[in-house]
């Protein structure tokens, strides 16, 4: 009990030396926080960019669509499939799609588009449509208007309510022809698709290409997005071989591929990172040491265990590390949410990068509550790790020579 | 016969695999308990190696030291910290509070060590800051005391173990005369009130005439060891027998 109150002592009496240690500790941890927190919000964002953006998680598509994605390759959409479909666990929504590419065209010019047809509300409980409504309104199921993004429309000088016509290949070689009043403009954070995306609803659509009931795909969306893989291989077991079920990674490998290199290099920065605050931490134990070392060895020398010493030393280390580590977690809370709402944002040529994989340039921060406890936890080892180097110290002290001068 | 300290023989080298430097000699040693004696000599004659010796906080190469019966050189480090705990007590040169510490707290920490209940410790902190003459100060951290008061908390922090002899090196070397004079009076004052044991090392001449035996050192060896006669002296300190 005195040892503690002995610590206690030197701790708060010595409040700038302390002040120091747990500042060190305190600033590794919401270092440590806050780097982890943006590398995982930033892939978490990337994925969920693939995902909302456009390709969803998982995708049902006939047979061999993937790699030959022709009006030809196309299913009829059934209730039955639907409901067999959404029956499966981790499976929480499922959106129908009838896609192709066609020509757009104004009054004088005429530019490529990927015309979409949807169910406009199960498209936006999966992709968040609604959320890219920039000026007009959303379609209805039965909508006879177009949606159209932003950057096509600009290349085609049309505006909210002005008259667009669709022309391409339908089903089977025939024609398809359409007229359509513009009832939205939508916003893509990605350039890609800013600069060709058309929304019809799925009837309006069927009846252009002349394909009713047909579909290109059906997006799937996932409660628990970290079971991609085992969702789609029920998926493949249910529907046979008629259909495939593919993940947003096999349909996007060069996405993958991306982050990995990106995760690659991460590593060694956080390596980096973890070394600076090592030695962050043994500065200060350094400093710490020989600022007591005459007194630990009159200690010593008067009548103290080294055993009661180094207990001294654990408790002093203990305090300080959790006090600077909870200190550090409570503190990178608000940093860490006020970046995930307001995310650092990249600019130039950086930000061209990452648009040209058709992501936005922005890097918010991952609120997981994981990170804080790992790197959180993490940090108190190291320091609690570091802390045993004053330990040995003390079991190799001499007393003599500890008080010379 | 109350013998406190009994050494033979006893050498000390320095870097034996270097340069040798033989720092205590062939040294004979007897301490009686209630003598108040003072080791003198030139720099580097080797009384702060001595006296660590005979504290228990360096080992001899050659030779036995005997405190109340208990061959230190014997005794495993860990056995030797506790028995320097409880028989020994230490005043240094300078520095010798814990500066987060106050006065008391200081005093104290030597019996908490001990296991010494809260009462007792009680008490005896009071006893020991009225010899000293600082009950005023008891709650006054190192920083704010002067060389001298410091100096004497460190003599009752010494004394706090009731050990068998206190050990001082050059207990006045960073004090102005008067704070030395002051901590002399304490220490004789304790030396024949309570007959506390007390050697000193010093090579200051007014701390020499108040020592009632005073052994020179002079090349790690004993060079004379007088015993001032006096009519108050209760102990009669005998001169060494070669
Ligand atoms: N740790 C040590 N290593 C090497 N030489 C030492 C050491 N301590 C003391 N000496 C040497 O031993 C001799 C005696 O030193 P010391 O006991 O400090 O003398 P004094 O206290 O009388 O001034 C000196 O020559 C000194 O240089
Ligand atoms: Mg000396």
């Amino acid at each position: 009990m005195w040892l503690l109150k002995l610590a206690w002592k030197n701790m708060w009496r010595n409040r700038n030396r302390t002040a120091i240690t747990i500042a060190a500790v305190f600033f590794s941890v919401i270092l440590s926080i806050l780097t982890n927190s943006l590398q995982d919000g930033i892939f978490d964002n990337l994925i969920k960019n693939v995902v909302s953006f456009y390709n969803g998680y998982i995708q049902v598509h006939k047979q061999g669509y993937w790699d030959e994605q022709i009006l030809d390759n196309t299913f009829e959409g059934t209730s039955a499939l639907e409901d067999s479909i959404l029956a499966l666990e981790n499976v929480n929504a499922l959106a129908p799609r009838l896609e192709s590419f066609a020509l757009a065209s104004s009054d004088t010019l005429t530019k490529g588009c990927l015309v979409i047809g949807i169910s406009p509300e199960k498209e936006n409980s999966i992709t968040e449509l609604k959320n890219k409504l920039k000026e007009g309104e959303y379609l209805n199921e039965q909508d006879f208007g177009a949606l159209i993004a932003e950057g096509l429309a600009k290349r085609l000088k049309l505006y909210l309510h002005d008259t667009l016509v669709i022309i391409g290949q339908g089903y089977h070689g025939a024609m398809a022809v359409g007229k359509y009043p513009i009832k939205g403009i939508l916003k893509f954070g990605s350039p890609d698709l800013n600069d060709q995306m058309l929304y019809l609803s799925l009837p309006a659509a069927q009846e252009l290409y002349g394909a009713p009931k047909m579909l290109t795909s059906y997006v799937v969306g996932l409660e628990n997005p970290s079971n991609l893989d085992p969702t789609a291989e029920i998926l493949r077991d249910k529907l046979g071989n008629e259909y495939e079920a593919m993940t947003w990674e096999e349909m996007m490998p060069e996405v993958v591929q991306h982050i990995r290199t990106d995760k690659g290099s991460l590593v060694i920065i956080q390596g980096v990172l973890y070394m600076l605050i090592g030695f962050g931490i043994i500065g200060t134990l350094l400093m710490m040491m020989v600022e007591r070392k005459y007194e630990m060895g009159m200690l010593v020398a008067i009548g103290m265990k080294k055993r009661k010493l180094m207990q001294l030393m654990l408790i002093e280390s203990v305090f300080t590390v959790l006090s600077g580590c909870i200190l550090g977690m409570l503190a990178s809370i608000p940093i860490v949410f006020y970046l995930n709402r307001y995310p650092i944002k990249f600019k130039g040529e950086l930000a061209e990068v990452y648009e040209e994989f058709g992501f936005e340039a922005i890097f918010p921060t991952s609120t997981n509550p994981e990170i804080f406890l790992t790197q959180g936890l993490f940090v108190i080892c190291m320091a609690l790790l570091l802390s045993l180097y004053p330990i040995v110290k003390i079991a190799r002290l001499d007393p003599v020579a500890a008080m010379k001068k | 016969m109350n013998t406190v300290i009994d050494a033979h023989q006893v050498s000390k080298t320095f870097n034996p695999t270097t340069i040798p430097i033989l720092a205590v000699n062939n040294v004979h040693l007897h301490l009686e308990r209630g003598e108040f004696t003072a080791l003198v000599g030139p720099s580097g004659s080797g009384k702060t190696t001595l006296l660590n010796l005979l504290g228990g906080l360096d080992k001899p190469d050659k030779g036995s030291i005997f405190i109340n019966g208990v061959d230190i050189t014997k005794l495993s480090p860990n056995a030797l910290i506790d028995f320097r705990l409880n028989n020994i007590g230490f005043v240094f040169q300078s520095f010798n509070l814990i500066p987060v510490l106050t006065a008391r707290e200081n005093v104290e920490l030597i019996m908490q060590l001990q296991h010494k209940d809260r009462r007792e410790i009680n008490e005896r902190v009071e006893t020991l800051f009225r010899e000293i003459g600082l009950e005023d100060k008891l709650d006054t951290r190192p920083a704010q005391l002067s060389g001298g008061q410091q100096q004497r908390v460190a003599v009752a922090r010494a004394l706090a173990s009731k050990p068998q002899f206190v050990l001082a090196d050059e207990p006045t070397a960073n004090l102005d005369s008067k704070s030395a004079t002051n901590l002399l009076d304490i220490m004789a004052k304790l030396n024949q009130e309570e007959n506390i044991t007390f050697i000193f090392s010093t090579h200051d001449v007014r701390v020499i005439e108040r020592a009632r035996r005073v052994i020179t050192l002079v090349d790690g060896q004993i060079h004379s060891d007088t015993a001032k006669v006096s009519t108050e002296v209760p102990h009669t300190a005998q001169k060494r027998t070669p």
